[in-house]
């Protein structure tokens, strides 16, 4: 299936669950609410029209600072002051990061986890986007999908490490890359790329 | 101890217990630093936890910091035995996210480097594996072979190791002079030496023994797993990204996708032989057909002329003279001389670096490269997001890039191919014995590199 008739046919099956779709550069991407994820999730693996028995990779971004100027990095600052090079237009342009709650008055979701699938016998991909709100107090919540894709584990304690997102659901959410005494989640946008923190030796 | 994990013996015999051993994070057997805590019953794995992250560099973070060029020296430190292939995805995915192609030698070249890559990546896991189960001969017969590769990848690129030699829009340099006739030299070497190390161990029965019947996965948990690569085709899945979602010319070379069916060690160790053969088959294809370089010689002498010399005379104003001579490649330039640049670059004048015949020799050269390298500037691709998969040595290697518009990329996501493979070695492992847990581990090609970025 091509992008477009893939995207047709998930809109079609899920329609409450899809709240947006694109297919930028012939990547089919489909939003997604959070509530329905794990429902959608299944049925895609299972479903005959789909068959995406491959979650290649599960991610996220942290849209905070999307479109606004980014601090200097800490070792490329010349000092000088000059305007930057106009971006290079493009023709089809993205439709942006997604909003949330869909529709206007809109605003910009933080987080954004991203999962691209892959269907080995029908060969085509796809990327579910799924926005999350940050919320005061507590952590950003979503399902976890170790239940359909085995894969999913550590992909998930990976971004529950980076981003600080938590996985409802998950057998054993703890860091993986950083460790358990670290301080903060590095890839949030608003984590300083220079912090230090003290490297705390194991504890036995 | 925990009461259920002793089991008391009849009054009379010995009591045993279950054992927990600590292999790593700095052990002999491990191809990199990572730790696995094993549960012992006698000399079987019942139970084996895998602790990673001990190279965790913060290579995503740091890529948000730089330009989109910038990333490249990153990449080359992802997997390390292979960087030409974390260079050429990475670069697809940018080239991707602008919506430019590169010119077709250009995509040849690169076909060329990511295949000798896996050769020497290949070589090395299967080198280093016999070498643990104790065929040290076949270690140093893989590594003399690698050793005739990277000597290649050396010519080329300048480096062995750190080589960054794509760019997004082109590569560094055209190929050197004489490369074609040292590559196929190379190759036949190397071929000699799969022979040799195929007589060694193939039918060798300790070897066999060992890597038979252990670190056993089915089609089904490994596709589960997200596992791909020679790893996933050992199961019998003939998933390869080169043949089903065909990238650059894969499309045009011929090649088979060997699979196992067992999905044992020695499976993979199978793949992985007749995976260098196929490589070896496609590069010598990709020099067959690969678009000829620019012929062109200094219209007095006939004969080339140097590129420093060229840079020489556009400093000082003498374009006409050479315009439409043959640089010869030297080590100050490196093969980006004017009369290669069509071969190699893009053509959009935003993205790549002019010639620095350019650069020196008129005004509008200086300004692009200014534009380039200047801090604040440089490639601005328009906001959006992709995805780029390649096949690497040890399976899909993914970059996900979501740019802002600005000068560096918003978000680099890299899909480390083994580390689907790391998250199923408890998998692997139980079950088996412990001495099965070095063959195991070898063929998983762990790359501490791209597995904690």
């Amino acid at each position: 299936m091509n992008a477009a008739s893939l995207i047709q046919a998930v809109k079609d099956r899920f329609r409450e669950a899809v709240t947006g779709a694109h297919s930028y550069r012939g990547d089919a991407t489909v939003l997604l609410c959070r509530e329905l994820l794990l429902e959608v999730a299944r049925a895609l693996k299972d479903d005959a029209v789909f068959r995406m028995n491959m979650l290649v990779d599960l991610t996220a971004v942290d849209f905070s600072s999307f479109g606004k100027k980014r601090p200097p990095a800490f070792f490329a600052s010349s000092g000088v002051a000059v305007g930057p090079s106009p971006e290079i237009p493009d023709q089809d342009p993205w439709p942006g990061p997604p909003a949330h709650p869909p529709g206007a008055g809109a605003t910009l979701a933080r987080f954004v986890v991203v999962y691209h699938l892959f269907s080995l016998p029908l060969k085509h991909r796809l990327r579910l986007e799924v926005p999350v709100e940050d919320v005061e107090e507590a952590d950003p919540e979503v399902d976890s999908v170790t239940s359909v894709w085995a894969g999913a584990d550590w992909l998930e304690r990976e971004v529950w490490d980076m981003f600080g997102i938590r996985f409802r659901g998950h057998p054993n959410l703890k860091r993986i890359l950083m460790y358990d005494e670290f301080v903060g989640h590095p890839l949030r946008k608003d984590y300083p790329v220079n912090k230090r923190q003290p490297l705390i030796g194991p504890v036995y | 101890m925990d009461p259920s994990h002793t089991r008391q013996g009849t009054p009379g015999e010995l009591e045993t217990r279950e054992m927990l051993l600590n292999i790593g994070p700095a052990h002999p057997a491990m191809h990199g630093i990572i730790r696995i805590i094993a549960k012992l019953d006698g000399e079987q794995i019942v139970d084996a936890d895998v602790e990673i992250g001990y190279l965790h560099r913060g290579f995503e973070k740091m890529s948000e910091t730089v330009d989109y060029n910038g990333v490249i020296p990153y990449t080359d430190r992802l997997n390390y035995v292979s960087p030409l292939i974390n260079n050429m995805g990475y670069c697809m995915a940018v080239e991707k996210l602008l919506g430019i192609s590169v010119p077709e030698r250009c995509h040849y070249i690169r076909v060329i480097m990511s295949e000798i890559s896996r050769i020497t990546d290949h070589l090395t896991c299967v080198g280093a594996s016999a070498m643990e189960l104790g065929a040290f001969t076949v270690f140093l017969y893989m590594i003399k072979a690698r050793e005739y590769l990277w000597e290649l990848v050396e010519m080329v690129t300048g480096a062995r190791l750190t080589v960054s030699y794509c760019r997004v829009g082109g590569v560094k340099g055209d190929l050197p002079e004489g490369f074609d006739e040292s590559c196929r030299k190379a190759l036949q070497e190397t071929r000699q030496v799969l022979a040799e190390s195929d007589g060694l161990l193939t039918r060798n029965r300790i070897f066999v023994d060992r890597m038979s019947g252990t670190g056993k996965i089915t089609a089904e948990d490994a596709v589960s797993y997200g596992i791909t690569g020679p790893f996933l085709r050992a199961t019998g899945v003939d998933y390869d990204v080169r043949k089903d979602c065909p990238y650059s010319v894969y499309d045009r070379l011929e090649f088979d996708v060997p699979v196992g069916t067992r999905g044992d060690n020695l499976d993979r160790y199978l793949v992985r032989m007749e995976e260098m053969a196929q490589s070896i088959r496609i590069i010598e294809q990709a020099l067959r057909d690969i678009p000829p370089g620019p012929f062109q010689v200094h219209p007095e002498t006939g004969r080339p002329i140097a590129a420093s010399e060229m840079v020489d005379q556009a400093k000082m104003g003498n374009i006409p003279a050479i315009a439409d001579t043959r640089a010869v490649t030297d080590p100050t330039l490196e093969g980006s001389a004017k009369p290669l640049h069509v071969n190699i670059a893009a053509d959009e004048k935003r993205v790549f670096l002019p010639p620095k015949e350019d650069t020196y020799g008129n005004i509008e050269g200086l300004m692009q490269h200014f534009k380039l390298v200047m801090y604040g500037h440089g490639v601005r691709p328009p906001k959006g997001e992709v995805y780029f998969p390649v096949e690497g040595a040890n399976g899909e290697l993914g970059f996900y890039v979501v740019s802002d518009g600005t000068n560096s990329p918003y978000r680099v996501r890299v899909r480390p191919p083994c580390f689907a493979i790391m998250s199923a070695l408890p998998k692997l492992l139980i079950g088996d014995m412990m001495a099965d847990l070095t063959p195991t581990f070898g063929s998983v090609n762990m790359i501490g590199g791209e597995l904690d970025r």
